[in-house]
C-alpha cells in the first residue's frame, strides 16, 4: 500500500470508502450506513497516514494496533483495509452473506489481521489497554487506536477502562469517540445524555482533544497531538455528522441502522462523486 | 481393609494458596507471564507474583469487567495473562466480556475463581459461586478445570498455562484434605480413578473428592464396592473414563459443590446417555442459595459432606437392582 499525508490525495480515499459503504450496504440489504459514514475520515487518515502497519505482514510484533469498538461501523473498517490490501477490494459486496469474509460485525476468525473481534458495545477500550500494556512491557513502539461510539460510552466499562487508563498513565493509547450525536433509537441528548461529554473524560484523568472529525486537516493534526502528549492517555472527541457525505442520511436517525433503497444507493453515489 | 486406606486425607492447604504458588513459579520461569487482579490480591494469593513481579502485576481496581478484557489485550498480544478474582464475581460480572474478547476470538488467557462454592462460609451467598462451572462450560473452546487439592492445583495451573486456549481454573478459599503426592502425574482432559469398586461409581470435583473419598469406607461397610473418580477437567469431559464406569459399574453418582442443573453431572449424563446407559443420581446443590455460617457449619446444613455422598450412593443401588 502507499501511505500519504497529502490532503487531497487522502480525501480522495474518503470518496472511495463512501462509495463502498453505500454500495456495499445496499447490495446487503441491511448494516448501519449513519455510523460508518460519520467515521470514514477517522478511519481512513489512520490507515493511510498514520497508523505503523504493513498489510503485508500484518503480524509484525511491532505494529500499531487498531480497534473498531464500535463494531456495527464494519463498513468502514472494511471498506479501508480492503484499500490498504489486506482484503480483496471485489468481495466487498458480500457483506453479510453466508461464508463472506466481511461478516455483519469484525469477525477475527475470518479476517486475522483484525485486532479484535467487535460488535457487543463497551469492550474496546479495555482490550486496547491491555495491548497497550502488553506494548509497554515490551519496550515497543506500538500505539493503540479505539474508535469509539458516543453512544457506545454510555456502557460502563467504558468509564472502568478511563479510570485505568488514567491511573496507569497509559499513554500509548488514543481513544477516538465518533461524536455523531446519534444511537439507534434517535439523538443521544434524548436517550441518555453525555454531556459535559469532555469535562467527564477530563475528570478521568484524559488529555482531551477536540475537533471536526470529517475534516482530514484537523483529523491529522488531533492524532499528531494524541501522539505528542505523555503521562496520560488521550481521547479525541471527534465532532462528527452521522451519515456524512450523502445529504438524506446526515443527521437522520433512520439511517442508524437501515440499508439504501437500490434507488437511495444511485442518488447517493452521485452525491459522494 | 477400607478402600481409601492409601488415602490420609490429612487436611492440607486451600486450593487458591497452590494457585498463588504455581503462578509465583511460572512468573519466575517465563517472564511472558502476566497477571491481572481486582482487589483481591490478597485473597487470590496473587499477591505473591505481584510482590516478585510488581512490573508485570496490573491492578484493575475493583472493576471485573474491565479486568477480562485488559488480561484478553494482554493475551491478544502474546502475553501468556492470568486474570483471577473470586469466581462469583470474575465469572457474573465479567461473563459478557469472556464471551466476546475471549471465547468468541479464541484469546489465549487464563481466568481463575477463588472462593467457590459454598465453603467459603461466613461471607454468603452473594460471594458463594455456585453457577461458575455452568458459565465458563457455555463459553466455547473454554477448558474447565476444578482440581481437588494443592497437590493437583499447584500442577494444574502451571499446566493449563502452557495450553493454547482459553481456560477457566476453579479454586476454593478454605484448606481441604490433601489426596495426592507429589510424584502424581496429572494431564488436564484425563481424570483420576482413586479407589475400584464393581458396585457404583462416584464421580467428584473440587473438595467433594475427598468427601466422595471418605463415603468410600461408609459403603464399603454396607457391603457396596465403589469406584471413585476425579474428574479434575470438566471441560472437555473425560469420556472413556465415564462410558467405562457406566458399563463396569452400572451406577453413577456425580457430586459437587455447584447447582446440579447446570454442573458436572449433567456433563456426565450426557456421556452416559450416549454410550452406556445407567442409573444416575446427582448430589450437590439445589435450586437455592445458601447462607452464612461456619463453613463447616454451612456444608452441614446443605449436605455438602460424606454422609450425604453416601446417602446418595444408596439411592442410586437401590434403584439399580
Amino acid at each position: 500500500m502507499q501511505k500519504t499525508s497529502n490532503v487531497r490525495e487522502l480525501e480522495q480515499i474518503c470518496q472511495k470508502v463512501r462509495r463502498h459503504i453505500v454500495t456495499m450496504i445496499t447490495e446487503a440489504k441491511s448494516g448501519h450506513p449513519g455510523g460508518s459514514l460519520s467515521a470514514v475520515e477517522i478511519v481512513t487518515t489512520l490507515f493511510f497516514d498514520v497508523l505503523r502497519h504493513d498489510p503485508a505482514n500484518p503480524t509484525w510484533a511491532e505494529r500499531d494496533r487498531f480497534i473498531l469498538s464500535k463494531g456495527h461501523a464494519a463498513p468502514v473498517l472494511y471498506s479501508v483495509m480492503a484499500e490498504c490490501g489486506y482484503t480483496p477490494v471485489e468481495t466487498l459486496n458480500s457483506l453479510r452473506t453466508i461464508d463472506s469474509i466481511y461478516q455483519g460485525h469484525p469477525d477475527r476468525r475470518f479476517i486475522p489481521s483484525l485486532e479484535a473481534s467487535t460488535g457487543s458495545l463497551g469492550v474496546g477500550l479495555s482490550l486496547g489497554l491491555g495491548m497497550a500494556e502488553a506494548a509497554r512491557l515490551d519496550k515497543s513502539p506500538t500505539r493503540v487506536y479505539v474508535v469509539l461510539g458516543d453512544g457506545e460510552i454510555q456502557e460502563g466499562q467504558i468509564w472502568e477502562a478511563a479510570m485505568y487508563g488514567a491511573f496507569h498513565k497509559v499513554d500509548n493509547i488514543l481513544a477516538i469517540v465518533d461524536d455523531n450525536l446519534i444511537q439507534l433509537d434517535g439523538w443521544v441528548k434524548d436517550i441518555m445524555a453525555l454531556d459535559p461529554l469532555a469535562d467527564k473524560w477530563r475528570a478521568f484523568g484524559w488529555h482531551v482533544i477536540e475537533a471536526n472529525g470529517n475534516d482530514v486537516t484537523a483529523v491529522q493534526k488531533a492524532y499528531a497531538e494524541a501522539a505528542a502528549t505523555k503521562g496520560k492517555p488521550s481521547v479525541f472527541l471527534a465532532h462528527t455528522i452521522k451519515g456524512k457525505g450523502v445529504s438524506f442520511m446526515e443527521n437522520n436517525p433512520k439511517f442508524h441502522g437501515m440499508a439504501p433503497t437500490k434507488e437511495e444507493c444511485a442518488l447517493a453515489l452521485k452525491e459522494i462523486g | 481393609m477400607a478402600a481409601n486406606g492409601k488415602y490420609e486425607l490429612k487436611l492440607g492447604a486451600a486450593t487458591r494458596e497452590a494457585f498463588g504458588n504455581a503462578l509465583l513459579e511460572l512468573g519466575k520461569e517465563n517472564p511472558n507471564v502476566v497477571v491481572c487482579d481486582a482487589d483481591l490480591a490478597k485473597s487470590t494469593f496473587t499477591h505473591l507474583f505481584q510482590k516478585s513481579f510488581p512490573e508485570r502485576f496490573f491492578s484493575c481496581g475493583i472493576a471485573e469487567a474491565n479486568m477480562v478484557s485488559i488480561g484478553a489485550g494482554l493475551a491478544a498480544s502474546g502475553k501468556i495473562a492470568f486474570v483471577a478474582s473470586f469466581s462469583a464475581f470474575v465469572l457474573n460480572k465479567g461473563f459478557e466480556q469472556l464471551r466476546v474478547t475471549v471465547a468468541y476470538p479464541k484469546v489465549n488467557l487464563k481466568v481463575v475463581g477463588t472462593h467457590s462454592g459454598i465453603s467459603i462460609g461466613e461471607d454468603g451467598p452473594s460471594q458463594m459461586s455456585v453457577e461458575d462451572i455452568g458459565l465458563a462450560c457455555s463459553l466455547a473452546g473454554f477448558t474447565v478445570i476444578s482440581p481437588a487439592d494443592e497437590v493437583s492445583c499447584f500442577a494444574l495451573v502451571k499446566a493449563a498455562a502452557y495450553l493454547d486456549s482459553p481456560v477457566f481454573i476453579r479454586a476454593g478459599r478454605v484448606k481441604v484434605a490433601t489426596i495426592y503426592t507429589a510424584d502424581q502425574n496429572f494431564e488436564i482432559g484425563k481424570s483420576i480413578q482413586l479407589t475400584d469398586g464393581k458396585d457404583l461409581t462416584i464421580i467428584a470435583h473440587g473438595m467433594m473428592v475427598a468427601e466422595a473419598l471418605k463415603a468410600v469406607d461408609v459403603l464399603a461397610a454396607e457391603g457396596i464396592a465403589v469406584r471413585v473418580i476425579d474428574m479434575h477437567t470438566i471441560k472437555p469431559v473425560d469420556r472413556d473414563a465415564i462410558a467405562k464406569a457406566a458399563a463396569e459399574t452400572g451406577a453413577i453418582v456425580v457430586t459437587e459443590e455447584h447447582f446440579t442443573a447446570t454442573g458436572l453431572g449433567v456433563r456426565v449424563a450426557q456421556v452416559v446417555a450416549e454410550t452406556n446407559p445407567c442409573v444416575m443420581e446427582f448430589h450437590g446443590m439445589g435450586d437455592f442459595y445458601a447462607e452464612s455460617g461456619t463453613p463447616e457449619q454451612v456444608l452441614t446444613k446443605f449436605h455438602m459432606n460424606a454422609e450425604a455422598v453416601a446417602a446418595t450412593a444408596r439411592r442410586a443401588m437401590k434403584r439399580k437392582k
